[in-house]
């Protein structure tokens, strides 16, 4: 089978100066989230869609899934957790208690403050867990990267060539990514907050499937303006 | 649903764009791809200033195919393999919609199909069969344009068809030969051009001849037209020379320029000139079933293929139309993976 987790489970404390999470801030006519979904719901391939969220939202999202998106079976509203992690444990619980772990399914992972993710990486996403186990969605750098440790000097400038920035989907095999989060200890699970780098500390080779620019993330009121201003632009 | 689409904003610049479509139609998602001649006229500049000015940015190509990802109507299944028709009629008229004001055309009046996700109507998609090659099947729109001037040459013609001219030794004038040919297997078609290593690739044709070179007594009773640009001039003039009376001309060639005809001529001859532009469904439906039951005319188009590029990023595809530019003959196809 292949699952959808969007993960929604944040709170928005970067945002600032609201009280709604920016997932449920209105870009364009619809809710941001309600945008992350459809392009989920569209794509046949996927079985089963798992929206996390905080508690206290589980019923407004799934009051805005009915009134945008319509009945759907497909789609299912659970609880995230306090971390990422918890978040995308919470998916796997749901997952095994529901349908079972198995060696052939993937799970696509994605936020769901990045409403203008393409088809097509979804797409490359599922053919990349499929054929490898675990793969990120990756634009390459374009600034300049500088290391400084003590956030006064520079420490290293690496070759730019060398790093890409980390988008989502980050897409993986479920029983993989079950065993891996499973064998993680307190103190490491506090540490790892980003799936794929569990995956490569673990040595199992991540694939890079490539982003867009176009696929950004939400996060501060500026990327909302930005983002509604090239909505409105284009629909003039 | 938000969509992302890829314009050019102006001539050898393209862009990332964010617009939004309805979900009520059918969502294919692009796989095949193929440059025209007027796509690589807005790429390059060369249409009027004010034109560029009023149609840009916009997406480019109306020639392609793709896999039906949604159906709201449930007509078309996910995964279908589908020809995407670039004409969409706006509303009802007397004449046929490839002709009417009331259409829009993909990639001149409104977005092309340069995009992660294109909606359309269910009318504007024709289902392929199992087995179709790709890459000919990315230029469908083209042998469609071709296919509705010969149909609508097989209705005005009074004479007989012995003998059927078709000038132009590029795409279209291969495409049209090439379905005359299937169209009146009794008939000889004769190929004219200008270019001898084209034309030595037009081996279904009855006879070909440099524009230069033909005989003195050679006849033809009806012509095609498929030039094009400022050489649609001596085109015309020599078809007009060489036709028989009450002889059709069928026109397809564009040209940015007005074209002199020699209009005492067509009087004296009594000829029926044919202006063709554009395709609707009937014509996508009827090459469908023609490349169905004639499996055979793969091979012929499969030598117009001269170029398959895979688009991954906005410079893949301006590599694309450069490549295009520089080809003298066939078509450059996009394996679209934006």
């Amino acid at each position: 089978m292949i699952f959808a987790a969007i993960l929604a489970g944040g709170i928005g404390s970067r945002m600032g100066g609201t009280d709604t999470p920016k997932q449920f801030l209105t870009l364009g006519n619809k809710p941001v989230i309600v945008h992350t979904i459809e392009k989920f719901v569209i794509n046949e391939n996927i079985d089963k869609i798992i929206v996390l969220t905080p508690k206290n939202f589980i019923t407004h999202t799934n009051k805005l899934i009915n009134d945008y998106i319509g009945d759907s079976e497909n789609i299912i509203v659970i609880e995230g957790g306090e971390t990422r992690n918890d978040t995308l444990m919470n998916s796997m619980k749901y997952i095994e208690e529901n349908f079972g772990i198995d060696d052939d399914s993937i799970i696509i992972t994605h936020d769901s403050v990045r409403p203008f993710v393409t088809h097509r990486i979804i797409k490359d996403n599922i053919d990349a867990a499929r054929k490898y186990g675990a793969c990120d969605t990756v634009v390459p750098a374009t600034d300049t990267i500088v290391e400084s440790i003590n956030g006064e000097t520079i420490q290293s400038i690496p070759v730019r060539d060398y790093y890409y920035q980390g988008q989502t989907p980050q897409s993986f095999n479920v029983r993989k990514l079950f065993n891996l989060i499973n064998s993680l200890t307190e103190e490491e699970a506090n540490i790892l907050t980003d799936a794929c780098k569990i995956f490569t500390l673990k040595d199992e080779d991540v694939h890079l499937v490539m982003g867009e620019v176009t696929n950004i993330k939400i996060t501060y009121p500026y990327d909302l303006r930005l983002a509604n201003t090239i909505l409105e632009d284009s629909n003039d | 649903m938000i969509n992302i689409v890829y314009r050019l904003k102006a001539p050898k610049f393209f862009e990332e764009a964010i617009d939004e479509i309805e979900l009520d139609g059918v969502v294919v998602r692009p796989t095949y791809l193929s440059i025209c001649q007027a796509d690589q006229r807005y790429y390059q500049g060369s249409r009027p200033a004010e034109v560029l000015e009023e149609k840009l940015p916009m997406a480019l190509i109306h020639e392609g195919i793709g896999e039906v990802v949604h159906d709201a109507s449930g007509e078309f299944g996910p995964g279908d393999i589908v020809v995407m028709i670039p004409n969409t009629p706006l509303g009802e008229d007397v004449c046929r919609a490839n002709y009417s004001y009331n259409s829009k055309f993909r990639g001149s009046g409104f977005d092309g199909f340069t995009s992660d996700l294109i909606k359309l109507e269910s009318s504007r998609v024709v289902r392929l069969p199992d087995g179709f090659n790709p890459a000919v099947s990315a230029f469908i729109e083209l042998i469609t344009v071709a296919y509705q001037g010969i149909t609508k040459f097989s209705e005005l013609a009074i004479t007989p068809k012995d003998t059927l001219g078709v000038w132009g030794d590029g795409n279209l004038g291969f495409i049209t030969a090439l379905f005359l040919k299937e169209r009146f297997p009794d008939s000889k078609v004769i190929v004219f051009g200008k270019h001898l290593e084209n034309l030595n690739l037009f081996s279904f044709a009855d006879g070909n001849y440099q524009i230069h070179n033909v005989p003195d007594d050679l006849t033809i009773d009806h012509a095609f037209e498929c030039v094009g640009s400022s050489a649609s001039q001596s085109a015309i003039e020599q078809i007009i020379d060489l036709i028989n009376p009450q002889g059709v001309i069928s026109l397809f060639g564009v040209s940015e320029y007005p074209i002199p005809i020699n209009t005492r001529m067509v009087l004296e001859k009594g000829l029926t000139v044919q202006g063709n532009s554009r395709s609707e469904r009937e014509d996508f439906i009827g090459v469908v079933e023609t490349l169905k039951q004639n499996p055979q005319l793969f091979e012929y188009l499969e030598k117009l293929v001269t170029n398959v590029c895979e688009i991954t990023t906005l410079n893949d595809l301006k590599e694309a139309f450069d490549i295009d530019n520089n080809s003298n003959f066939g078509k450059t196809i996009l394996k679209w993976n934006k």
